[in-house]
């Protein structure tokens, strides 16, 4: 039996009828058309599905779009605003921190997180948040960089 | 270092970063069509058995079902990869061969439908004897997989270069060591994804996330039965590929089948396990080698043998035991080498290539060798290699010719880095406990100089236009960008040719209907479609400038495209008259050139008026290269790359664990196009070569079945487990690549498994021969080391 539920993504209320099953990355990808959240993995192991709920990082793969009901969702696609990237974006771009991309949109959301919780992390503090996050072409050295850069970027 | 180019040799942010940063970049699995049907696939239970039926009338009876195939849809004329090994078949018929070896496929309107579908198909088996354990394969009164491969044997290459006696006569140390590995996944982030639609034509277009769309195509159309020219392979944006994505999947085939069959688009995406299961990664290889050194540190002989455990199929299997020995041809001074491999079938998924094709583990070996040779002689580890490193313009035992060669200076650009004499003469002394550090050399090839199929093909051609409105430029090339930056690389090139900025080139690639392109495989891309990018662009430069030139009536070797403009190289020209003719064209628009000089836009738009389409293009094939023996093809390359690499660490001498503290690795690529591209490959390759040294193996049980497939149990290097990565570039100037450059890829791989294990060494004591590192191998050599020290 579908249920009708309600939530923010990137600001817009959607209402969508959904299968208690289906979880959220099957809504955004899917329902909404929002494909830039990546499923590497479906069971919560890669971190390429990670988007932000109320604020806080979690894995769309493992989380019922039903659970998301009269939440605020943010995914890659809402960072930049008006067109403008974000400084996470930016920085991202300039040192190299993205090859595939794959990984990069979950990258991005947790670093995200990251960066409003704590606008100074050191390298210990970045290496641990994006634990989670898997990537397999960049040995993490330009995205560690491109996070530190944009906490500077930030600060200026 | 200095040079005249604009764009080359820069840190350019990839061009499409920015898509892929907001999201907007369309992989395969982002793609759908309307009224799309989804995939599924049936995939064997059992590792080996006969079957005897396949009752698919259940699955087709299900409402939602639109097509269910088996063999009887897609024949049993056999496909491979090398047409020397045609061993595999769509859909299994008489035998399955492996767990997850494929049965049948349905196309139904949803995916929850598809897979309940695959779940109806009924198949009886009659189960047969497995063949699990690559050593023993090879035995009499084994089971036998497939009838040409006889006592499993699925390849076997026997060299003999120099005199190998006469290098033993020289030798004063003589070691013979082994070492074995287990097979890996390339952990790709991105599951393969299909998406295939017919046209009314019967036109066949298949998306899909695939490395080498030629070769793909090739092979649809010949298992398909499916005319050549109207199969069109396109590789959307994609998430890794590290080798196993290069061969044609069953689920390319299937989905093109399903989409054949139905008239319909179908989309079908691998899940994680299913990666796993369909592998094509990196082989299990079992190596010995004896190696002799004389004296004074140079090498005397080398004595090779391998058995590399391929599962069920070839695959790239026969190129992957070639590799297996060519690669140790360089980068020292070696005249003296035999090697015999053996590469034996077993009932696993198959493997092919992988990141480092054949030769990873080998060299960790032998790289192993050098260090415990130095030991005895007593001599510096880096002393010993620089005393044998090969230097450009020499030909190594197996007759690889190597035109530029960085890798003294890679060798001592790692050891100043990294203060190599300073903490190794801490050593035994005032050093901490379970401090170590190692170091190790790679060599790879440049690009294959054959392709897979006997064929005098071009390997690539590339065709460059310009927009007939002026101003923009368009590169058309079948290379397949599989995150590498192969689309950044075309683009560079292009707009340093042609003077104009980045943003005015659009690369168009990836896609087998604009050209023949053998694909992203043997670390080929940059030398050699970058040379056909390189001449396609000056060829579109040559018909601009001439067509300019006979409108103002002067040479055209006085002009020259420059920062966006027409540059005179000889008096200072009046463009005036061409000027009003464009601004008379343009009438209404706002943004119209004002500067005194002709504009790149003015000129690209009055070549058109002059001479129509303004087209060039650019191919390229490699010279004739390597000796007439047998197998001579494999390991030939215009150029070889090589690499250097010190790794620093920290072991638990309680528990075994292993914390690579730092990485220094140096790769000579002859010249970097992209300095931040050339990093991030070389930060790669560390990253995936840790993780096969201390945590990578694919775990089989007794049936035959992988216990760890998936990300949290298939292990590979998160941020935590990363160190500090120092990538220096080595650039040599390569005669046979366009601007100096030769490859990055692979080659930087190559050091960093027997890097790490020579720091363990150092760090320990003790020798691990079996891969990966893991802490209870530590622990258990540990133990053995104080059981007899006592
Ligand atoms: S797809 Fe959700 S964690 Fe991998
Ligand atoms: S950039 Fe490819 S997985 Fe991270």
């Amino acid at each position: 039996m579908k249920r009708i539920i309600s939530l923010a993504v990137n600001g817009v209320e959607h209402e969508l009828a959904v299968e208690p099953r289906r979880t959220l990355l099957e809504l955004l990808r899917e329902d909404l058309s929002l494909t830039g959240t990546k499923k590497g993995c479906g069971i919560g192991d890669c971190g390429g599905c990670t988007v932000l709920l109320d604020g806080v990082p979690a894995f769309s793969c493992l989380t019922l779009a039903v659970q998301a009901e009269g939440c605020s969702v943010e995914t890659v696609e809402g960072l930049a605003g008006n067109g403008r990237l974000s400084s996470l974006q930016r920085a991202f771009v300039e040192d190299g921190a993205i090859q595939c991309g794959f990984c990069t949109p979950g990258m991005l959301m947790t670093a995200t997180e990251l960066l409003r919780a704590n606008p100074h992390p050191d390298e210990r503090e970045i290496r641990l948040a994006i634990s989670g996050n898997l990537c397999r072409c960049t040995g993490y050295q330009k995205i560690v960089e491109a996070i530190r850069h944009a906490a500077e970027a930030d600060h200026e | 270092m200095s040079n005249d180019y604009r764009i080359l040799n820069t840190r350019a942010p990839r061009v499409d970063a920015v898509d892929k940063a907001t999201g907007r970049a369309q992989y395969t699995d982002d793609l759908s069509r309307p009224n799309m049907l989804y995939g599924a696939i049936l995939h064997s239970p059992l590792a080996h058995a006969r079957i005897l039926d396949i009752d698919t009338s259940r699955a087709e009876r299900l409402p939602g079902v639109v097509a269910v195939v088996t063999w009887r849809d897609a024949g049993t004329e056999p496909y491979g990869v090398s047409p020397a090994r045609y061993d595999e078949t769509i859909f299994c018929h008489d035998r399955v061969r492996y767990v997850g070896d494929e049965i049948a496929a349905v196309a139904a309107t949803d995916p929850d439908t598809a897979h309940e579908a695959v779940r109806r198909i009924k198949v009886d088996f009659e189960p047969l004897p497995l063949v699990l354990d690559g050593r023993h394969a090879m035995d009499d009164g084994q089971p036998q997989l497939h009838e040409q491969y006889e006592n499993n044997i699925c390849a076997q290459v026997h060299w003999r270069f120099g005199d190998v006696e006469q290098g033993r006569r020289e030798a004063s140390v003589i070691r013979t060591d082994t070492i074995s590995s287990k097979m890996q996944d390339a952990a790709f982030m991105e599951p393969q994804a299909v998406l295939a639609e017919v046209d009314a034509q019967r036109n066949l277009t298949m998306f899909s996330s695939t490395q080498a769309p030629h070769y793909v195509q090739r092979t649809l159309a010949m298992a398909l039965n499916h005319p050549l020219h109207k199969v069109r392979v396109v590789k959307p944006a994609m998430g890794g590929g590290f080798g196993p994505k290069a061969s044609c999947s069953t689920a390319e085939l299937a989905t093109c089948l399903l989409a054949l069959k139905t008239g319909r688009p179908v989309k079908f995406t691998f899940d994680r396990e299913q990666v796993f299961l369909h592998s094509r990664a990196r082989h299990q290889f079992l190596h010995t080698m004896t190696t002799g050194v004389r004296d004074d540190g140079t090498l005397a002989f080398l004595e090779h043998e391998c058995i590399l455990d391929g599962g069920a199929y070839a695959s790239f299997g026969i190129a992957t035991v070639y590799y297996a020995g060519s690669l140790l041809g360089g980068p020292y001074r070696l005249k003296n080498m035999n090697y015999d491999g053996y590469r034996v079938v077993t009932n696993k998924p198959a493997c092919g290539a992988q990141r480092g094709h054949g030769a990873v583990i080998a060299r960790a070996l032998f790289e192993i060798q050098l260090d415990r040779i130095a030991e005895e002689l007593e001599m510096d580890p880096i002393e010993l290699r620089l005393k044998n490193v090969m230097d450009a313009g020499e030909t190594t035992c197996n007759e690889l010719f190597v035109s530029s060669f960085g890798m003294r200076e890679a060798l001592e650009a790692v050891r100043d880095s990294a203060a190599w004499k300073k903490k190794r003469a801490l050593a035994g002394q005032t050093r901490a406990e379970g401090k170590g550090i190692g170091a190790a050399c790679g060599f790879f090839v440049s690009g294959a100089a054959y392709p897979i199929y006997r064929s005098k093909t071009y390997h690539c051609t590339v065709v460059t236009k310009v927009d007939e409105v002026g101003g923009g430029v368009v590169v058309q090339s079948g290379a397949a960008d599989i995150g590498q930056g192969s689309d950044t690389m075309l683009a560079m090139i292009t707009a340093e040719e042609l003077g104009v900025s980045l943003d005015d080139v659009r690369v168009q690639a990836g896609d087998s209907s604009l050209s023949v392109d053998l694909g992203s495989y043997s670390s080929r891309t940059t030398l050699m479609t970058g040379a056909a990018a390189r001449d396609a662009a000056r060829d579109v430069k040559r018909r601009i400038l001439s067509a300019v030139a006979g409108r103002i009536d002067v040479p055209p070797e006085t002009l020259d495209l420059k920062d966006g403009c027409v540059i005179s190289l000889a008096d200072p020209i009046d463009f005036s008259a061409l000027r009003d003719e464009y601004l008379k064209e343009h009438v209404g628009f706002s943004d119209l050139p004002d500067s005194p000089k002709l504009s790149f836009r003015e000129a690209s738009r009055i070549a058109f008026l002059e001479i129509g389409a303004v087209v060039g293009t650019g191919e390229y094939r490699p010279p004739k290269l390597g000796g007439s023996f047998k197998g001579a093809a494999v390991g030939t390359s215009p150029a070889f790359g090589c690499s250097a690499q010190v790794a620093e660490v920290s072991v638990d001498l309680e528990t075994g664990e292993v914390t690579v503290d730092r990485i220094t690795g140096a790769h000579d690529c002859g010249f970097a196009i992209n300095r931040t591209q050339v990093e991030g490959q070389m930060h790669g390759s560390m990253m995936m070569g840790m993780g096969e040294a201390l945590m990578e193996q694919v775990i089989y049980d007794e049936h035959g079945r992988i216990l760890n497939r998936n990300l949290a149990e298939y292990k590979i290097p998160t941020s935590l487990d990363m160190p500090q990565l120092d990538a220096l570039i080595v650039e040599s100037n390569e005669p046979h690549g366009p601007y100096g450059a030769k490859e990055v890829g692979e080659g930087a791989i190559m050091p960093v498994i027997p890097s790490i294990l020579n720091a363990i060494h150092d760090a320990t004591g003790v020798r691990i021969n079996e891969l990966p590192v893991t802490p209870e191998r530590i622990v258990r050599a540990l133990r053995r080391k104080s059981v007899c020290a006592k």
